[in-house]
Formats: structure tokens, C-alpha cells, sequence
């Protein structure tokens, strides 16, 4: 057991330390928009992508930097510590990118991931629909076998970043199968393609930040394929370890910095002699470290077997829950005031949490999943 | 970074486990707690010949191995709920002698014990049960070229089967300033030892009372009036190797539980299928993985001395406190009213998950403390 970073990983903190300082852009404002919010994190990205921060341990022959977990960790932490920015493209980053590393040819490979790194092209990713929520395997949209292409018809929604998405992950049903999970096919889908309309989603808070997706007689050729036809189920779930896993140490890093805002709230309401308000805050803040220290644990677990495992799920589902009770502490916090105005900026983020313990895996899917596979419960369903 | 034991410490888990599975079974557990101290002087010397007495002390002093070795065997320890003084020997007094002895007292005590020759425990808190530094009292005056201790310590761990008890007194002033530590052995003139009836009758609490109990000079541990720095250490070590004993607890009802909830039929299904029995497991699985982050961290911290060892110890202290009480109500609730009889081991595990909660502070003192780090 060891915590203390090596010569050689102190350096490369230093160096990553010293990067952000000197190119960090300044924080959004809030007038920025959704269009400008968009450019600036696609040139943000760029930025990263330039100076070899983005795609840690993605190989280097397609466009990343070819290191370990502990490389991506030191960049994690340093990007929290400077308060930077996300990248634009999240949804690529987190799964588009490394389901391609699994289920990928080697012509896909030198295709998709170095603009998908550079932000050039943004990913989305098309598994939800309006009868196929956390029970992906009901999925309807249909792929049409036309010989050297797929006519695909059907509806996706809940899509973030489908607006500016040149590529889309998408689950679709080539065949009807006995077993709902056989017959999928995963098609890697061009968003300008005719027939795709994308139609935003006003959410609670306001903000159109993702949208529905309407594919009629779509056209798709059949080196869109990633991994085998009628094989989709298989090359989704690896997108989905990779959605909680990967996505997990980004969440666990999240938390800390939520956990450090709501402190620096509470002394700034002068809050912090009420002593409900320091067990709370002080709770939130052990949560968040333990949840870190848990990503911690399953990276360890990672350099030894290779891929995230469901343990990935445990990280998402803490996350999910603890950010909502902290947001709204935060919020609870202010009295009345706290609902006025942009409530210091926590009113839309107690409103975004609710669909924390949905979106991503919904906290009831985790909590079977954590039964089952790690517990090895009998399954439900 | 690595956060993973080693392979050896992982060989030492296995060979812990299968030597307590066979010599403190439950039988053994129950046996031993409705005894007159719960402490097996046969089961001490097998524990003392594998060698788990003498972790973690300094090698000149006859010890062997880091303090992670010996956070491994605590973990075991609470999985098998081992009664008797090994928490109080190696958990609470070893630290305080490690950070504060002389050579003297080094070379007599942690010599004894690494041999499995002596046993003993700290005596810190009073009737206020607090754990801070205020909550020291009984006093300790100078007196004929010695000491004179007056005083009471309330809820001693094992104080029947120590040896040695080491006692934390006010010699001066209020807080952190003015606290020593003496080294008391064996029972002298004025001191009474009283076993109290305790919830979790796995571990014993004790009162020692003091009236006017005369103590040599060399019985001072470490410097006089200034003791708190090195006891708060010793704390740290304390509190990360308590949470690992409650972390193996809390393991084993998880494990005991899905395992129940797997065999046990109920309308004609495994009640585990049911999801508010499964969501019920799959949250105490992410109390007992989280607490368990929590704890081996400390544990690390402590061992390599990093500067937030005391934080990272009360982070653990207050996260596994809520966690083993939570798991092994749920524990509890799981098996149904099997789980409600004192043939089924569960209520070991619930009563030990409570007295381990107030032991060394609970969730809100150490949530407070950590709030303080905040600047709150």
C-alpha cells in the first residue's frame, strides 16, 4: 500500500501544474450561452488535446498519450485543483473513444479517435428511448439489413450534445431475438446523415442541454458497424463499464469539489457555527473523500485485471445521491434567500442533481447490479 | 500508487482467518463472554506463537513487521469478533508506549507483550466518557519524590485481564495542557478494578478507581504535563486499527446476510430476488466497501506518517461508526426473526458495532473534528 507519487509522477504533476497555470481559460460567464459554451469547451479540449492532456491511456498511435491510470489520476486531480473546465467532448472521452479501443477494427480506429480527442468531432450516444429506459434490451429502433447499408428508423432521446454531434452511438434492433439481448447491432452514426432531426429537451432547470433524435429511413453503410452485427448487447455493456468506471473517478473528483464549495458557502453565509450545518458539511465531506479513496481502490483493481468492473457502479451510485443531498444543503443553507436569483449558483445545480440518480444508469439499476453481480444475488428480472 | 495489501499481507489474511475460524469460532466467542473476563490465557499463547502480538512494534524491542500487518490481523479479529484484551493490548496501549516510553519502559513492556508474556490497555476515559483532552481529570500530584493518582476511569477496555495499565492524568491546567501518562502494573494499594455489565459482553469495559494510589517516579510515561501530542498520536493508530476490526465485522454480516438471503425461500422465491431485501444488500455493500477505503487509508496514513493522519482516522472513525451500526441492523432485519434470536450470531455483531461506535469517539465527534479542519 502507497500513496506517495514517484519521482517520475511528480514531475509529470509539476509539469501538468505548471501547463494549467499558465493556460487555463478564464471561467465561463454566465452570459456565454449555449453556443459559446459549446466553442469555448471544443477550443478548451483542443487546447488539452495539443499539450497531449487528453486520452491519458489511450494508445499513441491513434492520437492519446499512451500512459497509465496514474497519469490520468495526477491529470484528473491537477484539472480539479486549477478549477479547470471539462472538456467539450465528454460523452467521447468517457465511452465513445474507449468502446472503439475494445470493439473497434484498426481502419476505425485511425478513423474516429484522434478528432474525437482534438473536439474536431463530438460524440453523443443513442441508447435511450421513450419505451427503453433502464431496460435497454427493449430498444425499438429498427435497423433494416439493404445489403451494403442499414435503413435505420426509429427514436432516441435523453441525448446530450446530439445538437452538435458529428457521431452518434447507437443501439439499434437488427433482429428479433428470443432473448431481447440477442439481434442488436451498434452503429456508429453520422449526424448530418438525411433523415436524423434533432429536437432539443427543456429540462427543470430551464436549459436545453439535451435532446430527442428522430432517424427516418436513415441511411447507414455497414462499415458503421463496431464490433459484430447482432452482437450490440456485448460491445453496449463494455460502453456502459466504461460509462461508470471511467466516468466514476471523474464523479469522485466532482464530489470533492462540490464537498469544498459548500464549505466555502457555509463560511461565507457564516453558517458555521450552527452545529447541524458542520455535521452535515463535515459528513459530505467524508462521503466525497471515501468516495475518492473508493475510485482509488478500483483503479489499484485496474492496473491488475485490465477493465473497470462493476464496482465502477458504486462510485456512480454514491455520487448521484450524495450530490443531491449537498446541493440541496447548499441551497437549505441561504433560508429563503437561497431561492432567489441563481441562489449563488446552487440553484441549478440542486435542480441538474435530480437527474444525477437517473441518467447514467438510474440508482435502482445500479443497486441490482451491485446485487447481482458483485453480491451475486439471484437476478430479478 | 498502489492501494492494495501485498502479497504477503494477503497471505497473512488467509492464515489469520483459517486460524480463527478454527480456535474463536462462535462456540469459542460465546463461551468466552460468558466467562469472568473473557480472556483465554491458551488462546493468547497461540496467538503470541503466530507471532500477531509482536506487530507492528519496533523490531529492538522484539516486535516484527509494520502496523498494516498488524491492521490485517484486526480486521480478522472483528470478523471473528475475538474477545479478550488483543484490541486493548495492541490497538490502545502498544502506541501510547511506542510514542511516549523511555528505553526502560519500552524494553520492559513492548518486550513483554511482542513475547505474548503481558497484556494491557489504556485507561483515558471518566464518567463524561469523552475522548478530547478536557475529558482528563483524574489527577495525578507529586508526592514523596513519586506520584499520587486520584480518580476515576470509567469504561476501561479489558482492564481485568491487563497487566499493565497505562493512565492518562491531569497534572496541571485544563485541555491539552498539563496531561502525563503513568504506567501503573499490576494492581496496587488503593486501586479497585470492577468489570462492568456491558451491551456487547465480547468486550469488556471496567471501572478503575484511585484513591490515593502512590506511583513511583519512573512510572511517568513521557514527558510530564505535556503528553497530549504523543496520546493523540497513539490515538490515531487506535482509531485506524479499531475501524479495521469493525470493517471485518462489518464484512461478515454482509457476507452472512447475502448468504442467507440467497438460501432462504419465501413465497416460493430466494427472498434475495426481491429488490427491497437485494437494494437493501447492495447498500450495505457500499457502506462496507466505502468504510473499508476509509479505514485502509487511515491505516496507510498512519503507517507512513503522512500529515493527515489524524484526519484521515477521523474520517474512517466517523464513516464506519454510522456504517457497522447501519449493516448490521439491516443485518438483522435481512434474516428475519432468526436474526432476532441469541442463538444467531448476528446480535454479537450488532452489540459490537455499538460499543466499537462510542469507543474512541463516535460519528459526531469525529464529524466535528473534521469540521474544524474545514475552518467551519
Amino acid at each position: 500500500m502507497d500513496f506517495e507519487l514517484s519521482e517520475t509522477e511528480k514531475a509529470f504533476r509539476d509539469e501538468v501544474r505548471a501547463w494549467l497555470k499558465a493556460n487555463k481559460p478564464p471561467a465561463n460567464g454566465a452570459d456565454e450561452g449555449q453556443k459559446g459554451f459549446i466553442e469555448s469547451r471544443r477550443a478548451w479540449q483542443k487546447k488539452l488535446y495539443d499539450a497531449g492532456y487528453v486520452g491519458i491511456t489511450w494508445p499513441k498511435e491513434y492520437g492519446g498519450r499512451g500512459a497509465g491510470f496514474m497519469e490520468q489520476l495526477i491529470v484528473n486531480d491537477e484539472m480539479i485543483l486549477a478549477q479547470a473546465p471539462d472538456p467539450i467532448n465528454v460523452i467521447g472521452l468517457g465511452m465513445g473513444g474507449p468502446v472503439v479501443i475494445s470493439h473497434g477494427t484498426e481502419e476505425q480506429k485511425k478513423r474516429y479517435l484522434a478528432p474525437l480527442l482534438s473536439a474536431e468531432e463530438i460524440w453523443c450516444q443513442g441508447f435511450s428511448e421513450p419505451n427503453a429506459g433502464s431496460d435497454l434490451s427493449g430498444l425499438q429502433t429498427r435497423a433494416e439489413d439493404k445489403g451494403d447499408h442499414y435503413l435505420v428508423n426509429g427514436q432516441k432521446v435523453w441525448t446530450t450534445l446530439a445538437h452538435v454531434a458529428k457521431w452518434c452511438m447507437l443501439v439499434t434492433r437488427e433482429r428479433k431475438e428470443a432473448n431481447p439481448r440477442d439481434g442488436l447491432t451498434y452503429l456508429i452514426v453520422d449526424m448530418q446523415s438525411p433523415g436524423i432531426e434533432v429536437r432539443p429537451l427543456v429540462q427543470i432547470t430551464g436549459d436545453a442541454e439535451f435532446n430527442e433524435i428522430f432517424f427516418k429511413d436513415v441511411k447507414v453503410p455497414k462499415s458503421q458497424i463496431l464490433g459484430e452485427a447482432g452482437n450490440g448487447w456485448a460491445v453496449a455493456m463494455t460502453t456502459l463499464l466504461h460509462e461508470r468506471g471511467t466516468l466514476g473517478m471523474a464523479l469522485a473528483t466532482r464530489a470533492q469539489i462540490t464537498a469544498a464549495e459548500l464549505a466555502e458557502h457555509a463560511r461565507n453565509l457564516g453558517r458555521g457555527s450552527d452545529p447541524l450545518v458542520r455535521q452535515k458539511v463535515a459528513q459530505y465531506t467524508i462521503e466525497a473523500r471515501a468516495l475518492q479513496l473508493n475510485g482509488y481502490r478500483a483503479v489499484t483493481a485496474v492496473k491488475r485485471s485490465g477493465i473497470p468492473g462493476p464496482e465502477g457502479s458504486i462510485l456512480k451510485l454514491m455520487w448521484s445521491e450524495l450530490n443531491q443531498r449537498m446541493t440541496e444543503t447548499a441551497v437549505d443553507m441561504a433560508g429563503p434567500a437561497g431561492q432567489v436569483g441563481d441562489g449563488d449558483g446552487w440553484v441549478y445545480q440542486f435542480l441538474r442533481s435530480r437527474a444525477n440518480t437517473i441518467e447514467a444508469g438510474s440508482s435502482e439499476v445500479l443497486r441490482n447490479i451491485l446485487a447481482e453481480r458483485v453480491l451475486g444475488l439471484p437476478r430479478s428480472r | 500508487m498502489d492501494f492494495a495489501f501485498s502479497e504477503e499481507q494477503e497471505m497473512l489474511r488467509r492464515s489469520a482467518r483459517d486460524f480463527l475460524a478454527k480456535e474463536c469460532s462462535s462456540k469459542v466467542v460465546r463461551k468466552l463472554m460468558e466467562g469472568p473476563d473473557a480472556y483465554d490465557p491458551t488462546l493468547w499463547r497461540k496467538i503470541a506463537d503466530l507471532g500477531w502480538t509482536a506487530l507492528g512494534i519496533p523490531e529492538e524491542y522484539g516486535g516484527v513487521g509494520t502496523f498494516l500487518d498488524l491492521v490485517v490481523v484486526f480486521e480478522e479479529a472483528g470478523r471473528a469478533l475475538l474477545p479478550g484484551p488483543f484490541f486493548a493490548t495492541m490497538g490502545l496501549a502498544v502506541p501510547v508506549l511506542i510514542e511516549a516510553g523511555s528505553e526502560a519502559q519500552k524494553k520492559e513492556v513492548l518486550g513483554a507483550i511482542a513475547q505474548g508474556s503481558a497484556r494491557a490497555t489504556l485507561a483515558f476515559t471518566e464518567p463524561s466518557g469523552r475522548w478530547d483532552a478536557g475529558a482528563v481529570t483524574l489527577t495525578a500530584t507529586p508526592n514523596a519524590g513519586g506520584w499520587q493518582l486520584n480518580g476515576v476511569k470509567l469504561f476501561v477496555p479489558d482492564a481485568e485481564a491487563a497487566d499493565y495499565i497505562v493512565v492518562a492524568a491531569r497534572t496541571r491546567g485544563k485541555g491539552e495542557e498539563g496531561i502525563s501518562l503513568f504506567l501503573v502494573k499490576g494492581r496496587l494499594k488503593g486501586m479497585t478494578v470492577t468489570s462492568l455489565k456491558t451491551l456487547d459482553m465480547t468486550r469488556r469495559w471496567s471501572e478503575v478507581r484511585f484513591d490515593g494510589v502512590k506511583l513511583e517516579a519512573d512510572s511517568l510515561l513521557g514527558p510530564a504535563d505535556k503528553a497530549w501530542p504523543h496520546l493523540k498520536r497513539a490515538l490515531d493508530w487506535a482509531t485506524a486499527a479499531l475501524c479495521a476490526e469493525m470493517i471485518g465485522g462489518t464484512q461478515k454480516v454482509l457476507e452472512t446476510s447475502t448468504e442467507y438471503a440467497k438460501a432462504r425461500h419465501q413465497f416460493g422465491k430466494p427472498i434475495g430476488i426481491y429488490q427491497a431485501v437485494s437494494h437493501k444488500l447492495a447498500d450495505m455493500l457500499v457502506l462496507s466497501e466505502s468504510g473499508r477505503s476509509a479505514t485502509y487509508y487511515a491505516a496507510w496514513a498512519v503507517d507512513a506518517d503522512a500529515p493527515d493522519r489524524s484526519l484521515a482516522a477521523s474520517m474512517a472513525k466517523a464513516y464506519v461508526s454510522d456504517a457497522y451500526r447501519k449493516v448490521a441492523g439491516d443485518g438483522i432485519q435481512v434474516h428475519g426473526g432468526i436474526g432476532f434470536t441469541w442463538e444467531h450470531d448476528m446480535h454479537l455483531y450488532f452489540k459490537r458495532a455499538k460499543s466499537s461506535e462510542v469507543t474512541l469517539g463516535d460519528a459526531t465527534y469525529h464529524r466535528e473534528l473534521v469540521a474544524q479542519s474545514l475552518d467551519l
